[in-house]
């Protein structure tokens, strides 16, 4: 194949992935949030139980006015969904499936989805500054507030994988991955999917978002289809998120008969993880701000600092 | 090939994408623009002044315990390459110890403090 091709064909796969997966998991969003509170959910769109729901939900997005405020500052405002959604699609090319199965091999993925990830809370921030609008500012501060604080106990945890493995490439890291880290790596694993809920601004953590608060908070004043790339973010940050910790955390494409269906396994595990985010929007209410802040900053900061601690201390013992 | 290649790809196929629907929405979405329509949102009644508002600057305090901390994340990376180099190993992690140890007492100060506190 020639380099040119190879690109394209590396490109239109990740483009691919990223317009797949976020739509399986909202779709599974649906279903499992209905059936946990006793419902059915989408029923009737494509027939088989709705499977259309979020096909005919982005037709409807379309086809809506895409309404910029007189107030607003017009070129932030538009570009802003951009901005945010964007760089999942750069962190998702790096995001190993198997060792042969990857957008973009580069040496250092996990720092670079950790930068690519941190890239997307600007389209947050761009939305609520330049919506001009008061519930959009607020959710915009609470949204800085806790993005920051939560990005930190994030890379603390995946610096202590980075540690472990003696590597920053995620293929590597998932390839030194051995059973005994599910125990050993636990507390960090731990962080990393409260921090990761957190930076998606999920249930619990939806503080910036409270609707019963800030209306839909940075993204109150959006409309149409830059409202639904802003849910698709949100969504493609699930898909992200989890298939980090699949590859991380729960190595990846090792499990039983992995010869050359190890990419299942990692998908498999990735969904497992996220159908937990999903469930941790249903079982918990909202915290409040101040209680976010304490969990952040006396929570998870001090105890991914004893994982690093837990993580350096071992390897210098057994190297 | 260099990955990085690939990386400059998908960011462009990423700018191609909003492009792409953003035409196709022109096409589609109707444009009838309204006084009302365009007004701030404040759920439901005329907007009150502008969004000058003035805030609680106690968000700030955490943008600043971040930027201590992010600067201390990034010497944490390269760290993870030479950890198992028989002569950097141990005096690095006693190094990186030392470090974060005087970080930390900076975190449990400010908390202590009440910088954490919210009122």
């Amino acid at each position: 194949m020639s380099p040119a091709v190879e690109v394209l064909v590396r490109t239109v796969a990740v483009l691919a992935a990223f317009l797949v997966l976020p739509l399986l998991v909202g779709q599974t969003e649906h279903k499992v949030m209905a059936h946990m509170q006793g419902r059915l959910g989408p029923m009737y769109a494509g027939g088989f139980h709705g499977w259309a729901q979020l096909v005919a939900d982005g037709v409807k997005f379309a086809q809506k006015e895409d309404v910029t405020p007189a107030a607003a500052d017009r070129p932030v405002f538009r570009l802003a969904p951009a901005v945010g959604l964007v760089p999942y699609l750069v962190a998702l090319a790096a995001v190993p499936l198997s060792p042969g199965l990857v957008g973009a091999d580069a040496p250092a993925s996990a720092v670079l989805v950790l930068a690519a990830t941190a890239v997307g809370i600007l389209g947050t921030l761009m939305a609520g500054w330049a919506s001009a609008n008061k519930y959009s500012l607020l959710g915009a501060m609470r949204a800085a507030a806790q993005l920051l604080s939560y990005e930190l106990p994030l890379v603390l945890a995946v610096a202590s994988v980075c540690l472990a493995a003696g590597s920053l490439s995620l293929t590597a890291i998932a390839g030194a991955w051995s059973p005994w880290w599910l125990l050993w790596q636990l507390p960090g694993a731990f962080v990393f999917l409260v921090a990761a809920v957190a930076e998606l601004q999920r249930p619990p953590f939806d503080m910036p978002v409270a609707d019963s608060e800030l209306v839909f908070g940075a993204y109150t004043e959006y409309t149409g289809l830059r409202f639904a790339f802003f849910l698709l973010a949100e969504y493609a940050g699930i898909v992200l998120m989890s298939l980090l910790f699949a590859v991380l955390y729960l190595g990846g494409w090792k499990g039983p008969l992995s010869g050359d269906l190890g990419w299942l396994w990692t998908l498999l595990k990735g969904f497992v993880v996220s159908v937990l985010v999903i469930w941790m929007r249903v079982a918990w209410p909202r915290l409040r701000e101040d209680q976010l802040q304490r969990l952040a900053w006396l929570g998870l900061v001090p105890l991914a600092l004893l994982q690093l601690a837990l993580t350096g201390v071992w390897v210098v013992a057994t190297a | 090939m260099s990955p990085y290649v690939v990386v400059a790809a998908v960011v462009l196929a990423g700018v191609l994408l909003f492009a792409a629907a953003m035409g196709a929405r022109r096409v589609l979405a109707p444009a009838a623009p309204t006084r009302a329509k365009l007004a701030t949102y404040e759920s439901g009644v005329d907007p009150v002044g502008r969004d000058w508002a003035q805030t609680q600057v106690r968000y700030l305090v955490y943008a600043f315990l971040y930027v201590i901390f992010a600067v201390d994340a990034v010497y944490l990376f390269p760290w993870a390459l030479v950890l198992r180099s028989p002569h950097l190993g141990a005096a690095s992690l006693v190094e990186i110890a030392v470090f974060i140890g005087i970080v930390v007492v900076g975190l449990a100060h400010a908390a202590r403090r009440g910088l954490l506190r919210w009122h």
